[in-house]
């Protein structure tokens, strides 16, 4: 049975069964690797993806629960890749190795829609399920407030 | 030859008549009773019409109906997951056995297009159908007995007007001898009585709207209100709670446990939306109860208060109502625990899993961060709903009925990547953390039964 959904704002048919995790339909049918495995259970956030603007782990999230659903990837958050938190992390030069920062940024966009002036406060509870083995963290905060107060100075999103 | 002696024969002979005295009595006692219960139970068939045509209903009749159809939620249990509205089909999971809804559409065949208004009334009123056989209590007959003739008439006009649909119902799966509906008769004696419903002259307008709405219409009792073995009502415990389906149906009188008391407010943004920050998103069967039916536009917002009105009186939320907000400030104080590295192995659990979408701080929860303290599942007595929703997710991106939890939000299953020890210590860990609340029992064991029963409402 395929499971219709809006993907980075195309409409796309998943041929896989309805109980597939979201993060391999995205990465093996739909082609799309920028979301990425880290443990397959929820527990570090690399496959964190939006769904309906949300961020949402895709590595157990079926494919069926996202039947009609607007779902973005990194790929998607920005056309021209310069979302704020997109160049604040280039500014800071936030990743090491890079494996878990689409994770990281597609969580910290939701901190931000929702926290739009973070205190460390937010960010660590917020942030706290997104783990990088690398320990980039104090830029990752950096980046985070530098793209609030690129945001707050009139960004987009 | 026989051995005994003659004196020992005649007292076996005179104690066997008797016994066969007695024992015939039993049996003539026993079949008079049968004779006596069958005629008790039996009704006489009504005779079928015509389909009435469906302009024969004044529209604003048919528009009533409309809308007390959507206050009793008529739709959620008379309409299969996909299938066509009032075309039966439905499965109620039920302690007797899988009892599906039947086809209310007005086909003549299948469904209840060969109704005359009488054999309608008779049913709701009674519980008997058409043809004189009764109808299980899963209808809940019982409640819409209460129901004024002009609602009944109104209900009759909306159904009848509706597009037939030609759907013959699976049988229900209640084992043999039970399945005999004349013995409903025997359900009747003991937990029916017909009567009309009679409103509080010494309450508002308002209120006794919402008596009548709760009562007669929604039935909210079918689900808020404790059954004994039998499937009765319990008497006594109006509204004390039950476990419907695998999940809890809370007490709503003040019994209950939610931290931020149910005010008339606060009810009605629920009832009315399906969701509300200060205690939850609505789930399993409560959100049939809600979405295509008490949040259609065609339910005015005068009933949904009345029905409010009516509950937060119950559970003398007024009296509490300070509570709310000295609540809301501990919840969002707690919300961060666990952010900052403890020695906790089940903070961090929390911490890595959870808090990312559920974390919160003052001034107040937002909508799309499902706030667990003030939750309200946290609060109830078991652990139950907390675990069906940690196992199976919540999923609400599609925009048609029955969807549960908040729109747009879709929280992953779980039960796919942590064990019953786990969900267990995520449950301890809160229930300790957020509320003030005496721990859960036996968690491990709860989780693992939950999880061997499967999502029952799906």
């Amino acid at each position: 049975m395929m499971t219709t959904f809006d993907l980075n704002g195309r409409t796309v048919s998943a041929r896989s069964p309805e109980d597939t995790p979201l993060l391999w339909v995205i990465r093996d049918e739909l082609g799309l690797t920028g979301t990425k495995f880290g443990c397959g259970i929820g527990f570090c956030g690399a496959c964190t993806v939006h769904v309906e603007g949300r961020a949402t782990r895709s590595c157990i999230t079926p494919v069926g629960a996202v039947a009609g659903a607007r779902v973005t990837t990194i790929e998607g958050l920005d056309p021209q890749g310069k979302q704020p938190l997109q160049t604040a992390w280039l500014e800071m030069q936030v990743p090491q190795c890079g494996y878990c920062q689409s994770g990281q940024i597609m969580q910290a966009a939701t901190l931000l829609k929702d926290f739009p002036n973070p205190t460390d406060q937010d960010i660590n509870a917020v942030m706290a399920g997104s783990v990088c083995r690398c320990m980039t963290y104090v830029r990752i905060r950096k980046a985070i407030k530098l793209a609030a107060a690129k945001m707050e100075g009139g960004g987009h999103e | 030859m026989k051995l005994s002696s003659s004196r020992d024969s005649g007292t076996d002979w005179k104690r066997s008549r008797k016994t066969r005295r007695v024992l015939v009595g039993s049996l003539l006692a026993v079949f008079l009773a049968g004779v006596v219960f069958f005629a008790l139970a039996w009704r006489p068939s009504i005779a079928p019409i015509a389909r009435p045509v469906p302009a024969s209903f004044p529209a604003d009749l048919v528009a009533k109906g409309e809308t007390l159809s959507a206050l009793g939620h008529c739709a959620a249990c008379h309409t299969a997951p996909g299938g066509q509205s009032f075309a039966g089909g439905y499965a109620l999971h039920t302690p007797f056995g899988i009892i599906y809804g039947d086809n209310i559409s007005p086909d003549p065949e299948t469904g209840i297009g060969a109704w005359s208004p009488e054999a309608f009334t008779r049913a709701m009123r009674e519980g008997v159908a058409r043809d004189g056989s009764h109808l299980l209590p899963a209808f809940p007959y019982y409640a819409f007995t209460q129901l004024s003739d002009d609602d009944i008439k109104a209900l009759y006009a909306y159904l009848m007007t509706r597009p037939a649909a030609s759907n013959t119902v699976p049988a229900n799966t209640i084992p043999a001898p039970l399945r005999i509906r004349a013995l409903q008769e025997g359900w009747k004696i003991l937990f029916f009585r017909s009567a009309r419903f009679r409103p509080n002259p010494s309450k508002s307008a308002e209120w006794n709207r919402g008596a009548y709405l709760a009562n007669a219409l929604s039935d909210c009792s079918g689900c808020h209100t404790p059954r004994n073995v039998l499937g009765g009502e319990e008497g006594g415990h109006p509204y004390a709670g039950w476990l419907i389906e695998g999940w809890i149906a809370p007490a709503l009188t003040d019994t209950n446990p939610s931290p931020v008391p149910w005010t008339q407010q606060e009810l009605f943004t629920y009832l009315r939306t399906g969701v509300t920050p200060l205690h939850g998103a609505t789930g399993s069967t409560m959100a049939l109860a809600i979405r295509g039916a008490l949040d259609l536009p065609v339910v005015p917002d005068s009933d949904v208060r009345a029905i409010s009105l009516y509950f937060s009186e119950m559970d003398h939320a007024s009296a509490r109502a300070n509570n709310g907000e000295t609540a809301t400030q501990e919840a969002l104080a707690s919300s961060s625990l666990g952010s900052v590295q403890e020695r906790d192995p089940d903070a961090d659990l929390y911490a890595s899993a959870c808090m990312s979408c559920h974390y919160n701080r003052a001034p107040t929860p937002l909508a799309a961060r499902p706030e667990l303290a003030l939750n309200s599942s946290l609060s109830l007595p078991e652990p139950t709903n907390f675990i069906q929703v940690v196992l199976n997710g919540v999923s609400n991106t599609e925009t048609d009925n029955n969807a549960e939890g908040a729109a747009g939000l879709v929280m992953p299953a779980y039960g796919w990547s942590l064990t019953n020890s786990e969900v267990a210590r995520l449950a301890a860990y809160l229930r300790r953390t957020r509320t003030k609340l005496p721990p859960w029992n036996d968690l491990e064991k709860k989780v693992a039964s939950i999880r061997r029963e499967g999502p029952a409402y799906h």
